[in-house]
């Protein structure tokens, strides 16, 4: 134990305890320092009586001044919509294209478009909205069904093969599974596909595959290539693919035919946020 | 080094009769078996006149009548600025001094501020002891001021132990309540004014009578109604002793070269009472008539040597002047004084005063680096910032050619008081084409607008075409400019290594 002396210099007591040489003075607290300690303990109690405080089995004490975290986020959520009133009902009246041109309101719409995207695009398209094969890319200046703010509008509205009656709609053939095609002539049509493309393809496949595209593909396709966004036909001479660009996935497609499926969303959406969502998607792939 | 406290000296003989210095009072009750908590022991300073006591009046009409006019001074800004000379816009994010506008992000001239004022109070401390606690400190200050008000309604020393003594009467009961009447006033005004630093101060007068003002502004107002009542009127030297740590701090400012209010033991021990014409012979100057002790707005005796306690008011000295004068002696026995010169005296020797100091040096060139630092900071502050933010997802975007288009978001602070129409251009790879959402346009250059003493946030996508796209990762700045100024941001262009050749 340790001992209790007088400090040399001081004359006053030392609590006894040395550390490394260093001694400390036993001398009384300021008796103010009692009394901020009793005023903490009445603050306390008033605390537990004001406010949340004991927990009960069941439920908690609820305190008489009916402070509730929950009640406090739903009230910001309301004060939320009022900042945002304005922004918002501008929204509602303006045009997309009058969005898009005022700063302000193309700024909050963009945020809106964004969280929103986040929530219900993203699992698709993905965060970044550049998809991925057989999602469409919504970042680069290729579209299926126009680019343009209405396009996008109409079709983030009808949805794309949905249970919308407006819904865009088309329907690639499955030209090998539903044996409309031979084989060989599917994969002359691939080669053909490489071509349009502007890779080198076997020469002669090519030249076999003139007449078969001309007569199954040009309707839709185009008899360049260049697609048709009217009914959604994918461009083929641009270096962009849907579902991939190997040999085996052209061929795979032409096969197959696949179509993939997008909600509509006008329903689920309110009009204000409809257009949000179309201005932040149209903004961030360039603005066609 | 300096014994901050010494009371070595303490224990010469004590009279029983007169005054005891408050710190004596206190220690005594403080004894084994007096408790584990020491009750404060009341100080009643006296009033003394003098040269220290007439510079300490001086020095308190000026600090509160900064501190209360400050914010009302006008200044005139531009547009829809707030025209208050010193305003801290919580809500608008800005800090204005006069001619001077701080952004949050320019704390840094705040953490400057504060560097120099701890190096000012580093350098004054080493100088001349702790002449930021006895004169300018807002406790010293307002201590003063409230005990001014407690001597208008119970009198000097004598009347207030008197009257503290005294059973509770009608003369007592008026003295006391004016008193503390009196003092909640001065708290409020204190309270009240702190709050106009942050709100236009008219408005604000006005909104807070009509009970229309923010909530912080009554929370804050009433929160330093009850600091400064409690603090300056009933706490007073415990602030000092036990909140502040600059007490305790200072022992390492200090050295023996420091001024400091020194009782000159040289010349003043051994003391004693002095009998009218008796011969001053063989004793020293100080009479023992506690008028140093009984001035003390700290409660401590002087003699004792420097302590903790010893804010460096200097009002021991008035007071013992005065008596020096009166008992035909030379004024100075206590006063500014070095350890060293009281040293080199008691031994006989000439006093060598040194202000010029490895430490005081060390402050000064530090104190003068920083100010310059400071006022360099000021005066090439631009006028715009710029930011450059790459796009993280997608980094980079491949279009149906092949070319390639990058996402960016700047952001340009606009710190005149001007809408600016600012032109982007992007030096790098030729062949850039720039387009920013709302613009049907590509171009080559993009001008953006930016209005007064605001940040706007442009998104920009640039596109490179194929022959363009010589590496995965290209250099290139961005540059903005105005006339007001310009600046520029280094960033790249990515576009993979798929893409690249």
């Amino acid at each position: 134990m340790s001992k209790r002396e007088p400090d040399e210099v001081t004359g006053v007591e030392t609590t006894g305890h040395e550390w490394d040489g260093i001694r400390e003075l036993d001398n009384p607290l300021p008796r103010w320092w009692l009394y901020m300690f009793w005023a903490g303990v009445v603050v306390a109690a008033v605390y537990w009586i004001l406010m949340p405080a004991w927990p009960g089995v069941s439920s908690y004490t609820q305190g008489v001044l009916g402070q509730s975290d929950r009640a406090d986020v739903v009230k910001a959520l309301d004060d939320l919509k009022t900042v945002r009133g304005a922004q918002a009902a501008r929204l509602k009246t303006a045009s997309l294209d009058q969005i898009e041109q005022d700063p302000e309101l193309q700024a909050y719409a963009q945020a809106v478009g964004q969280s929103v995207f986040g929530d219900n695009c993203a699992t698709c398209h993905g965060t970044g909205g550049v998809g991925a094969k057989g999602y469409a890319n919504l970042r680069d200046d290729v579209w299926l069904w126009g680019g343009t703010l209405e396009d996008i509008h109409h079709t983030i509205e009808v949805g794309i093969r949905s249970d919308h009656k407006d819904t865009r709609f088309s329907q690639m053939p499955a030209f090998g599974r539903d044996q409309m095609l031979s084989a060989p002539e599917i994969s002359d049509l691939t080669e053909y596909v490489v071509a349009l493309s502007g890779r080198q393809a076997n020469a002669a496949a090519v030249r076999r595959a003139e007449p078969i595209y001309q007569a199954q593909c040009s309707a839709c396709h185009g008899p360049t290539g260049a697609g048709d966004q009217k009914q959604g036909a994918p461009n083929l001479i641009d270096q962009e693919w849907l579902y991939g660009s190997t040999r085996a996935d052209i061929h795979a497609q032409i096969w197959n035919g696949r179509g993939g499926v997008m909600p509509a969303w006008k329903n689920r959406f309110d009009p204000e946020t409809l257009k949000a969502l179309a201005v932040y998607i149209h903004a961030n792939a360039g603005g066609q | 080094m300096t014994v901050v406290i010494d009371r070595t000296r303490a224990s010469a003989p004590k009279h029983d009769a007169g005054p005891v210095s408050a710190a004596a009072r206190a220690r005594k009750s403080g004894d084994p078996g007096g408790g584990l908590y020491k009750p404060r022991a009341p100080i009643y300073p006296k009033l003394v006149h003098g040269r220290w006591r007439a510079i300490k009046w001086a020095v308190m009409i000026v600090t509160l009548a900064i501190y209360y006019i400050t914010p009302w001074i006008r200044w005139d800004r531009p547009g829809v600025l707030p025209d208050q000379a010193v305003l801290v816009d919580f809500a608008g994010r800005r800090f204005y001094f006069f001619d001077i506008q701080l952004w949050p992000q320019e704390v840094h001239f705040i953490t400057g501020l504060l560097v120099l004022s701890a190096l000012a109070l580093f350098l004054v401390t080493a100088l001349f002891g702790r002449l930021w606690c006895g004169y300018t400190c807002p406790q010293t200050v307002w201590t003063d001021l409230f005990i001014y008000v407690e001597r208008l309604f119970e009198g000097d020393r004598n009347a207030r132990m008197r009257l503290d003594a005294a059973p509770w009467s009608f003369d007592k009961l008026w003295r006391k309540v004016g008193k503390h009447a009196v003092w909640l006033g001065i708290a409020f005004a204190t309270g009240g004014a702190w709050i106009f630093y942050f709100h236009d101060a008219p408005s604000l007068l006005h909104d807070f009578w009509i009970g229309q003002g923010p909530v912080t502004g009554y929370v804050f107002c009433l929160l330093l109604t009850f600091t400064t009542y409690v603090f300056a009127g009933m706490m007073r030297e415990q602030v000092c002793i036990y909140m502040c740590p600059w007490p305790r701090i200072q022992g390492a400012m200090l050295d023996t070269n420091s001024l400091q209010v020194t009782y000159r033991h040289d010349r003043g021990e051994p003391r004693g009472a002095h009998k009218k014409n008796a011969d001053w012979k063989g004793r020293g100057d100080c009479v023992d008539c506690n008028q140093c002790v009984t001035a003390c707005p700290m409660g401590i005796d002087i003699r004792d040597g420097s302590q903790l306690e010893c804010i460096n008011c200097g009002l021991c000295i008035d007071a013992c002047d005065e008596i020096m004068l009166k008992v035909d002696r030379p004024i100075g026995l206590i006063a500014y004084d070095t350890d060293s010169a009281v040293e080199a005296r008691s031994k006989g020797k000439a006093a060598v005063y040194r202000l010029i100091r490895p430490r005081t040096v060390f402050y000064g060139v530090a104190f003068a680096v920083v100010s310059a630092l400071m006022v360099w900071g000021l005066s090439v502050r631009p006028t715009m910032d710029l930011h450059v933010l790459h796009d993280r997802n997608p980094v980079f975007v491949r279009l149906h050619d092949g070319a390639v288009r990058n996402g960016y978001t700047i952001k340009i602070s606009n710190r005149t008081f001007q809408a600016q129409t600012y032109v982007i251009a992007f030096d790098g790879p030729a062949g850039a084409i720039l387009k920013t959402p709302g613009e049907r346009d590509s171009r080559d250059v993009l001008k953006v607008r930016v209005p007064a003493n605001e940040v706007r946030a442009v998104r920009i996508f640039v596109t490179l075409p194929p022959e363009a796209i010589t590496s995965a990762n290209l250099a290139a700045t961005f540059t903005v400019s105005s006339p007001a100024g310009e600046a520029s941001a280094k960033t790249t262009f990515l576009s993979g290594a798929a893409n690249a050749p």
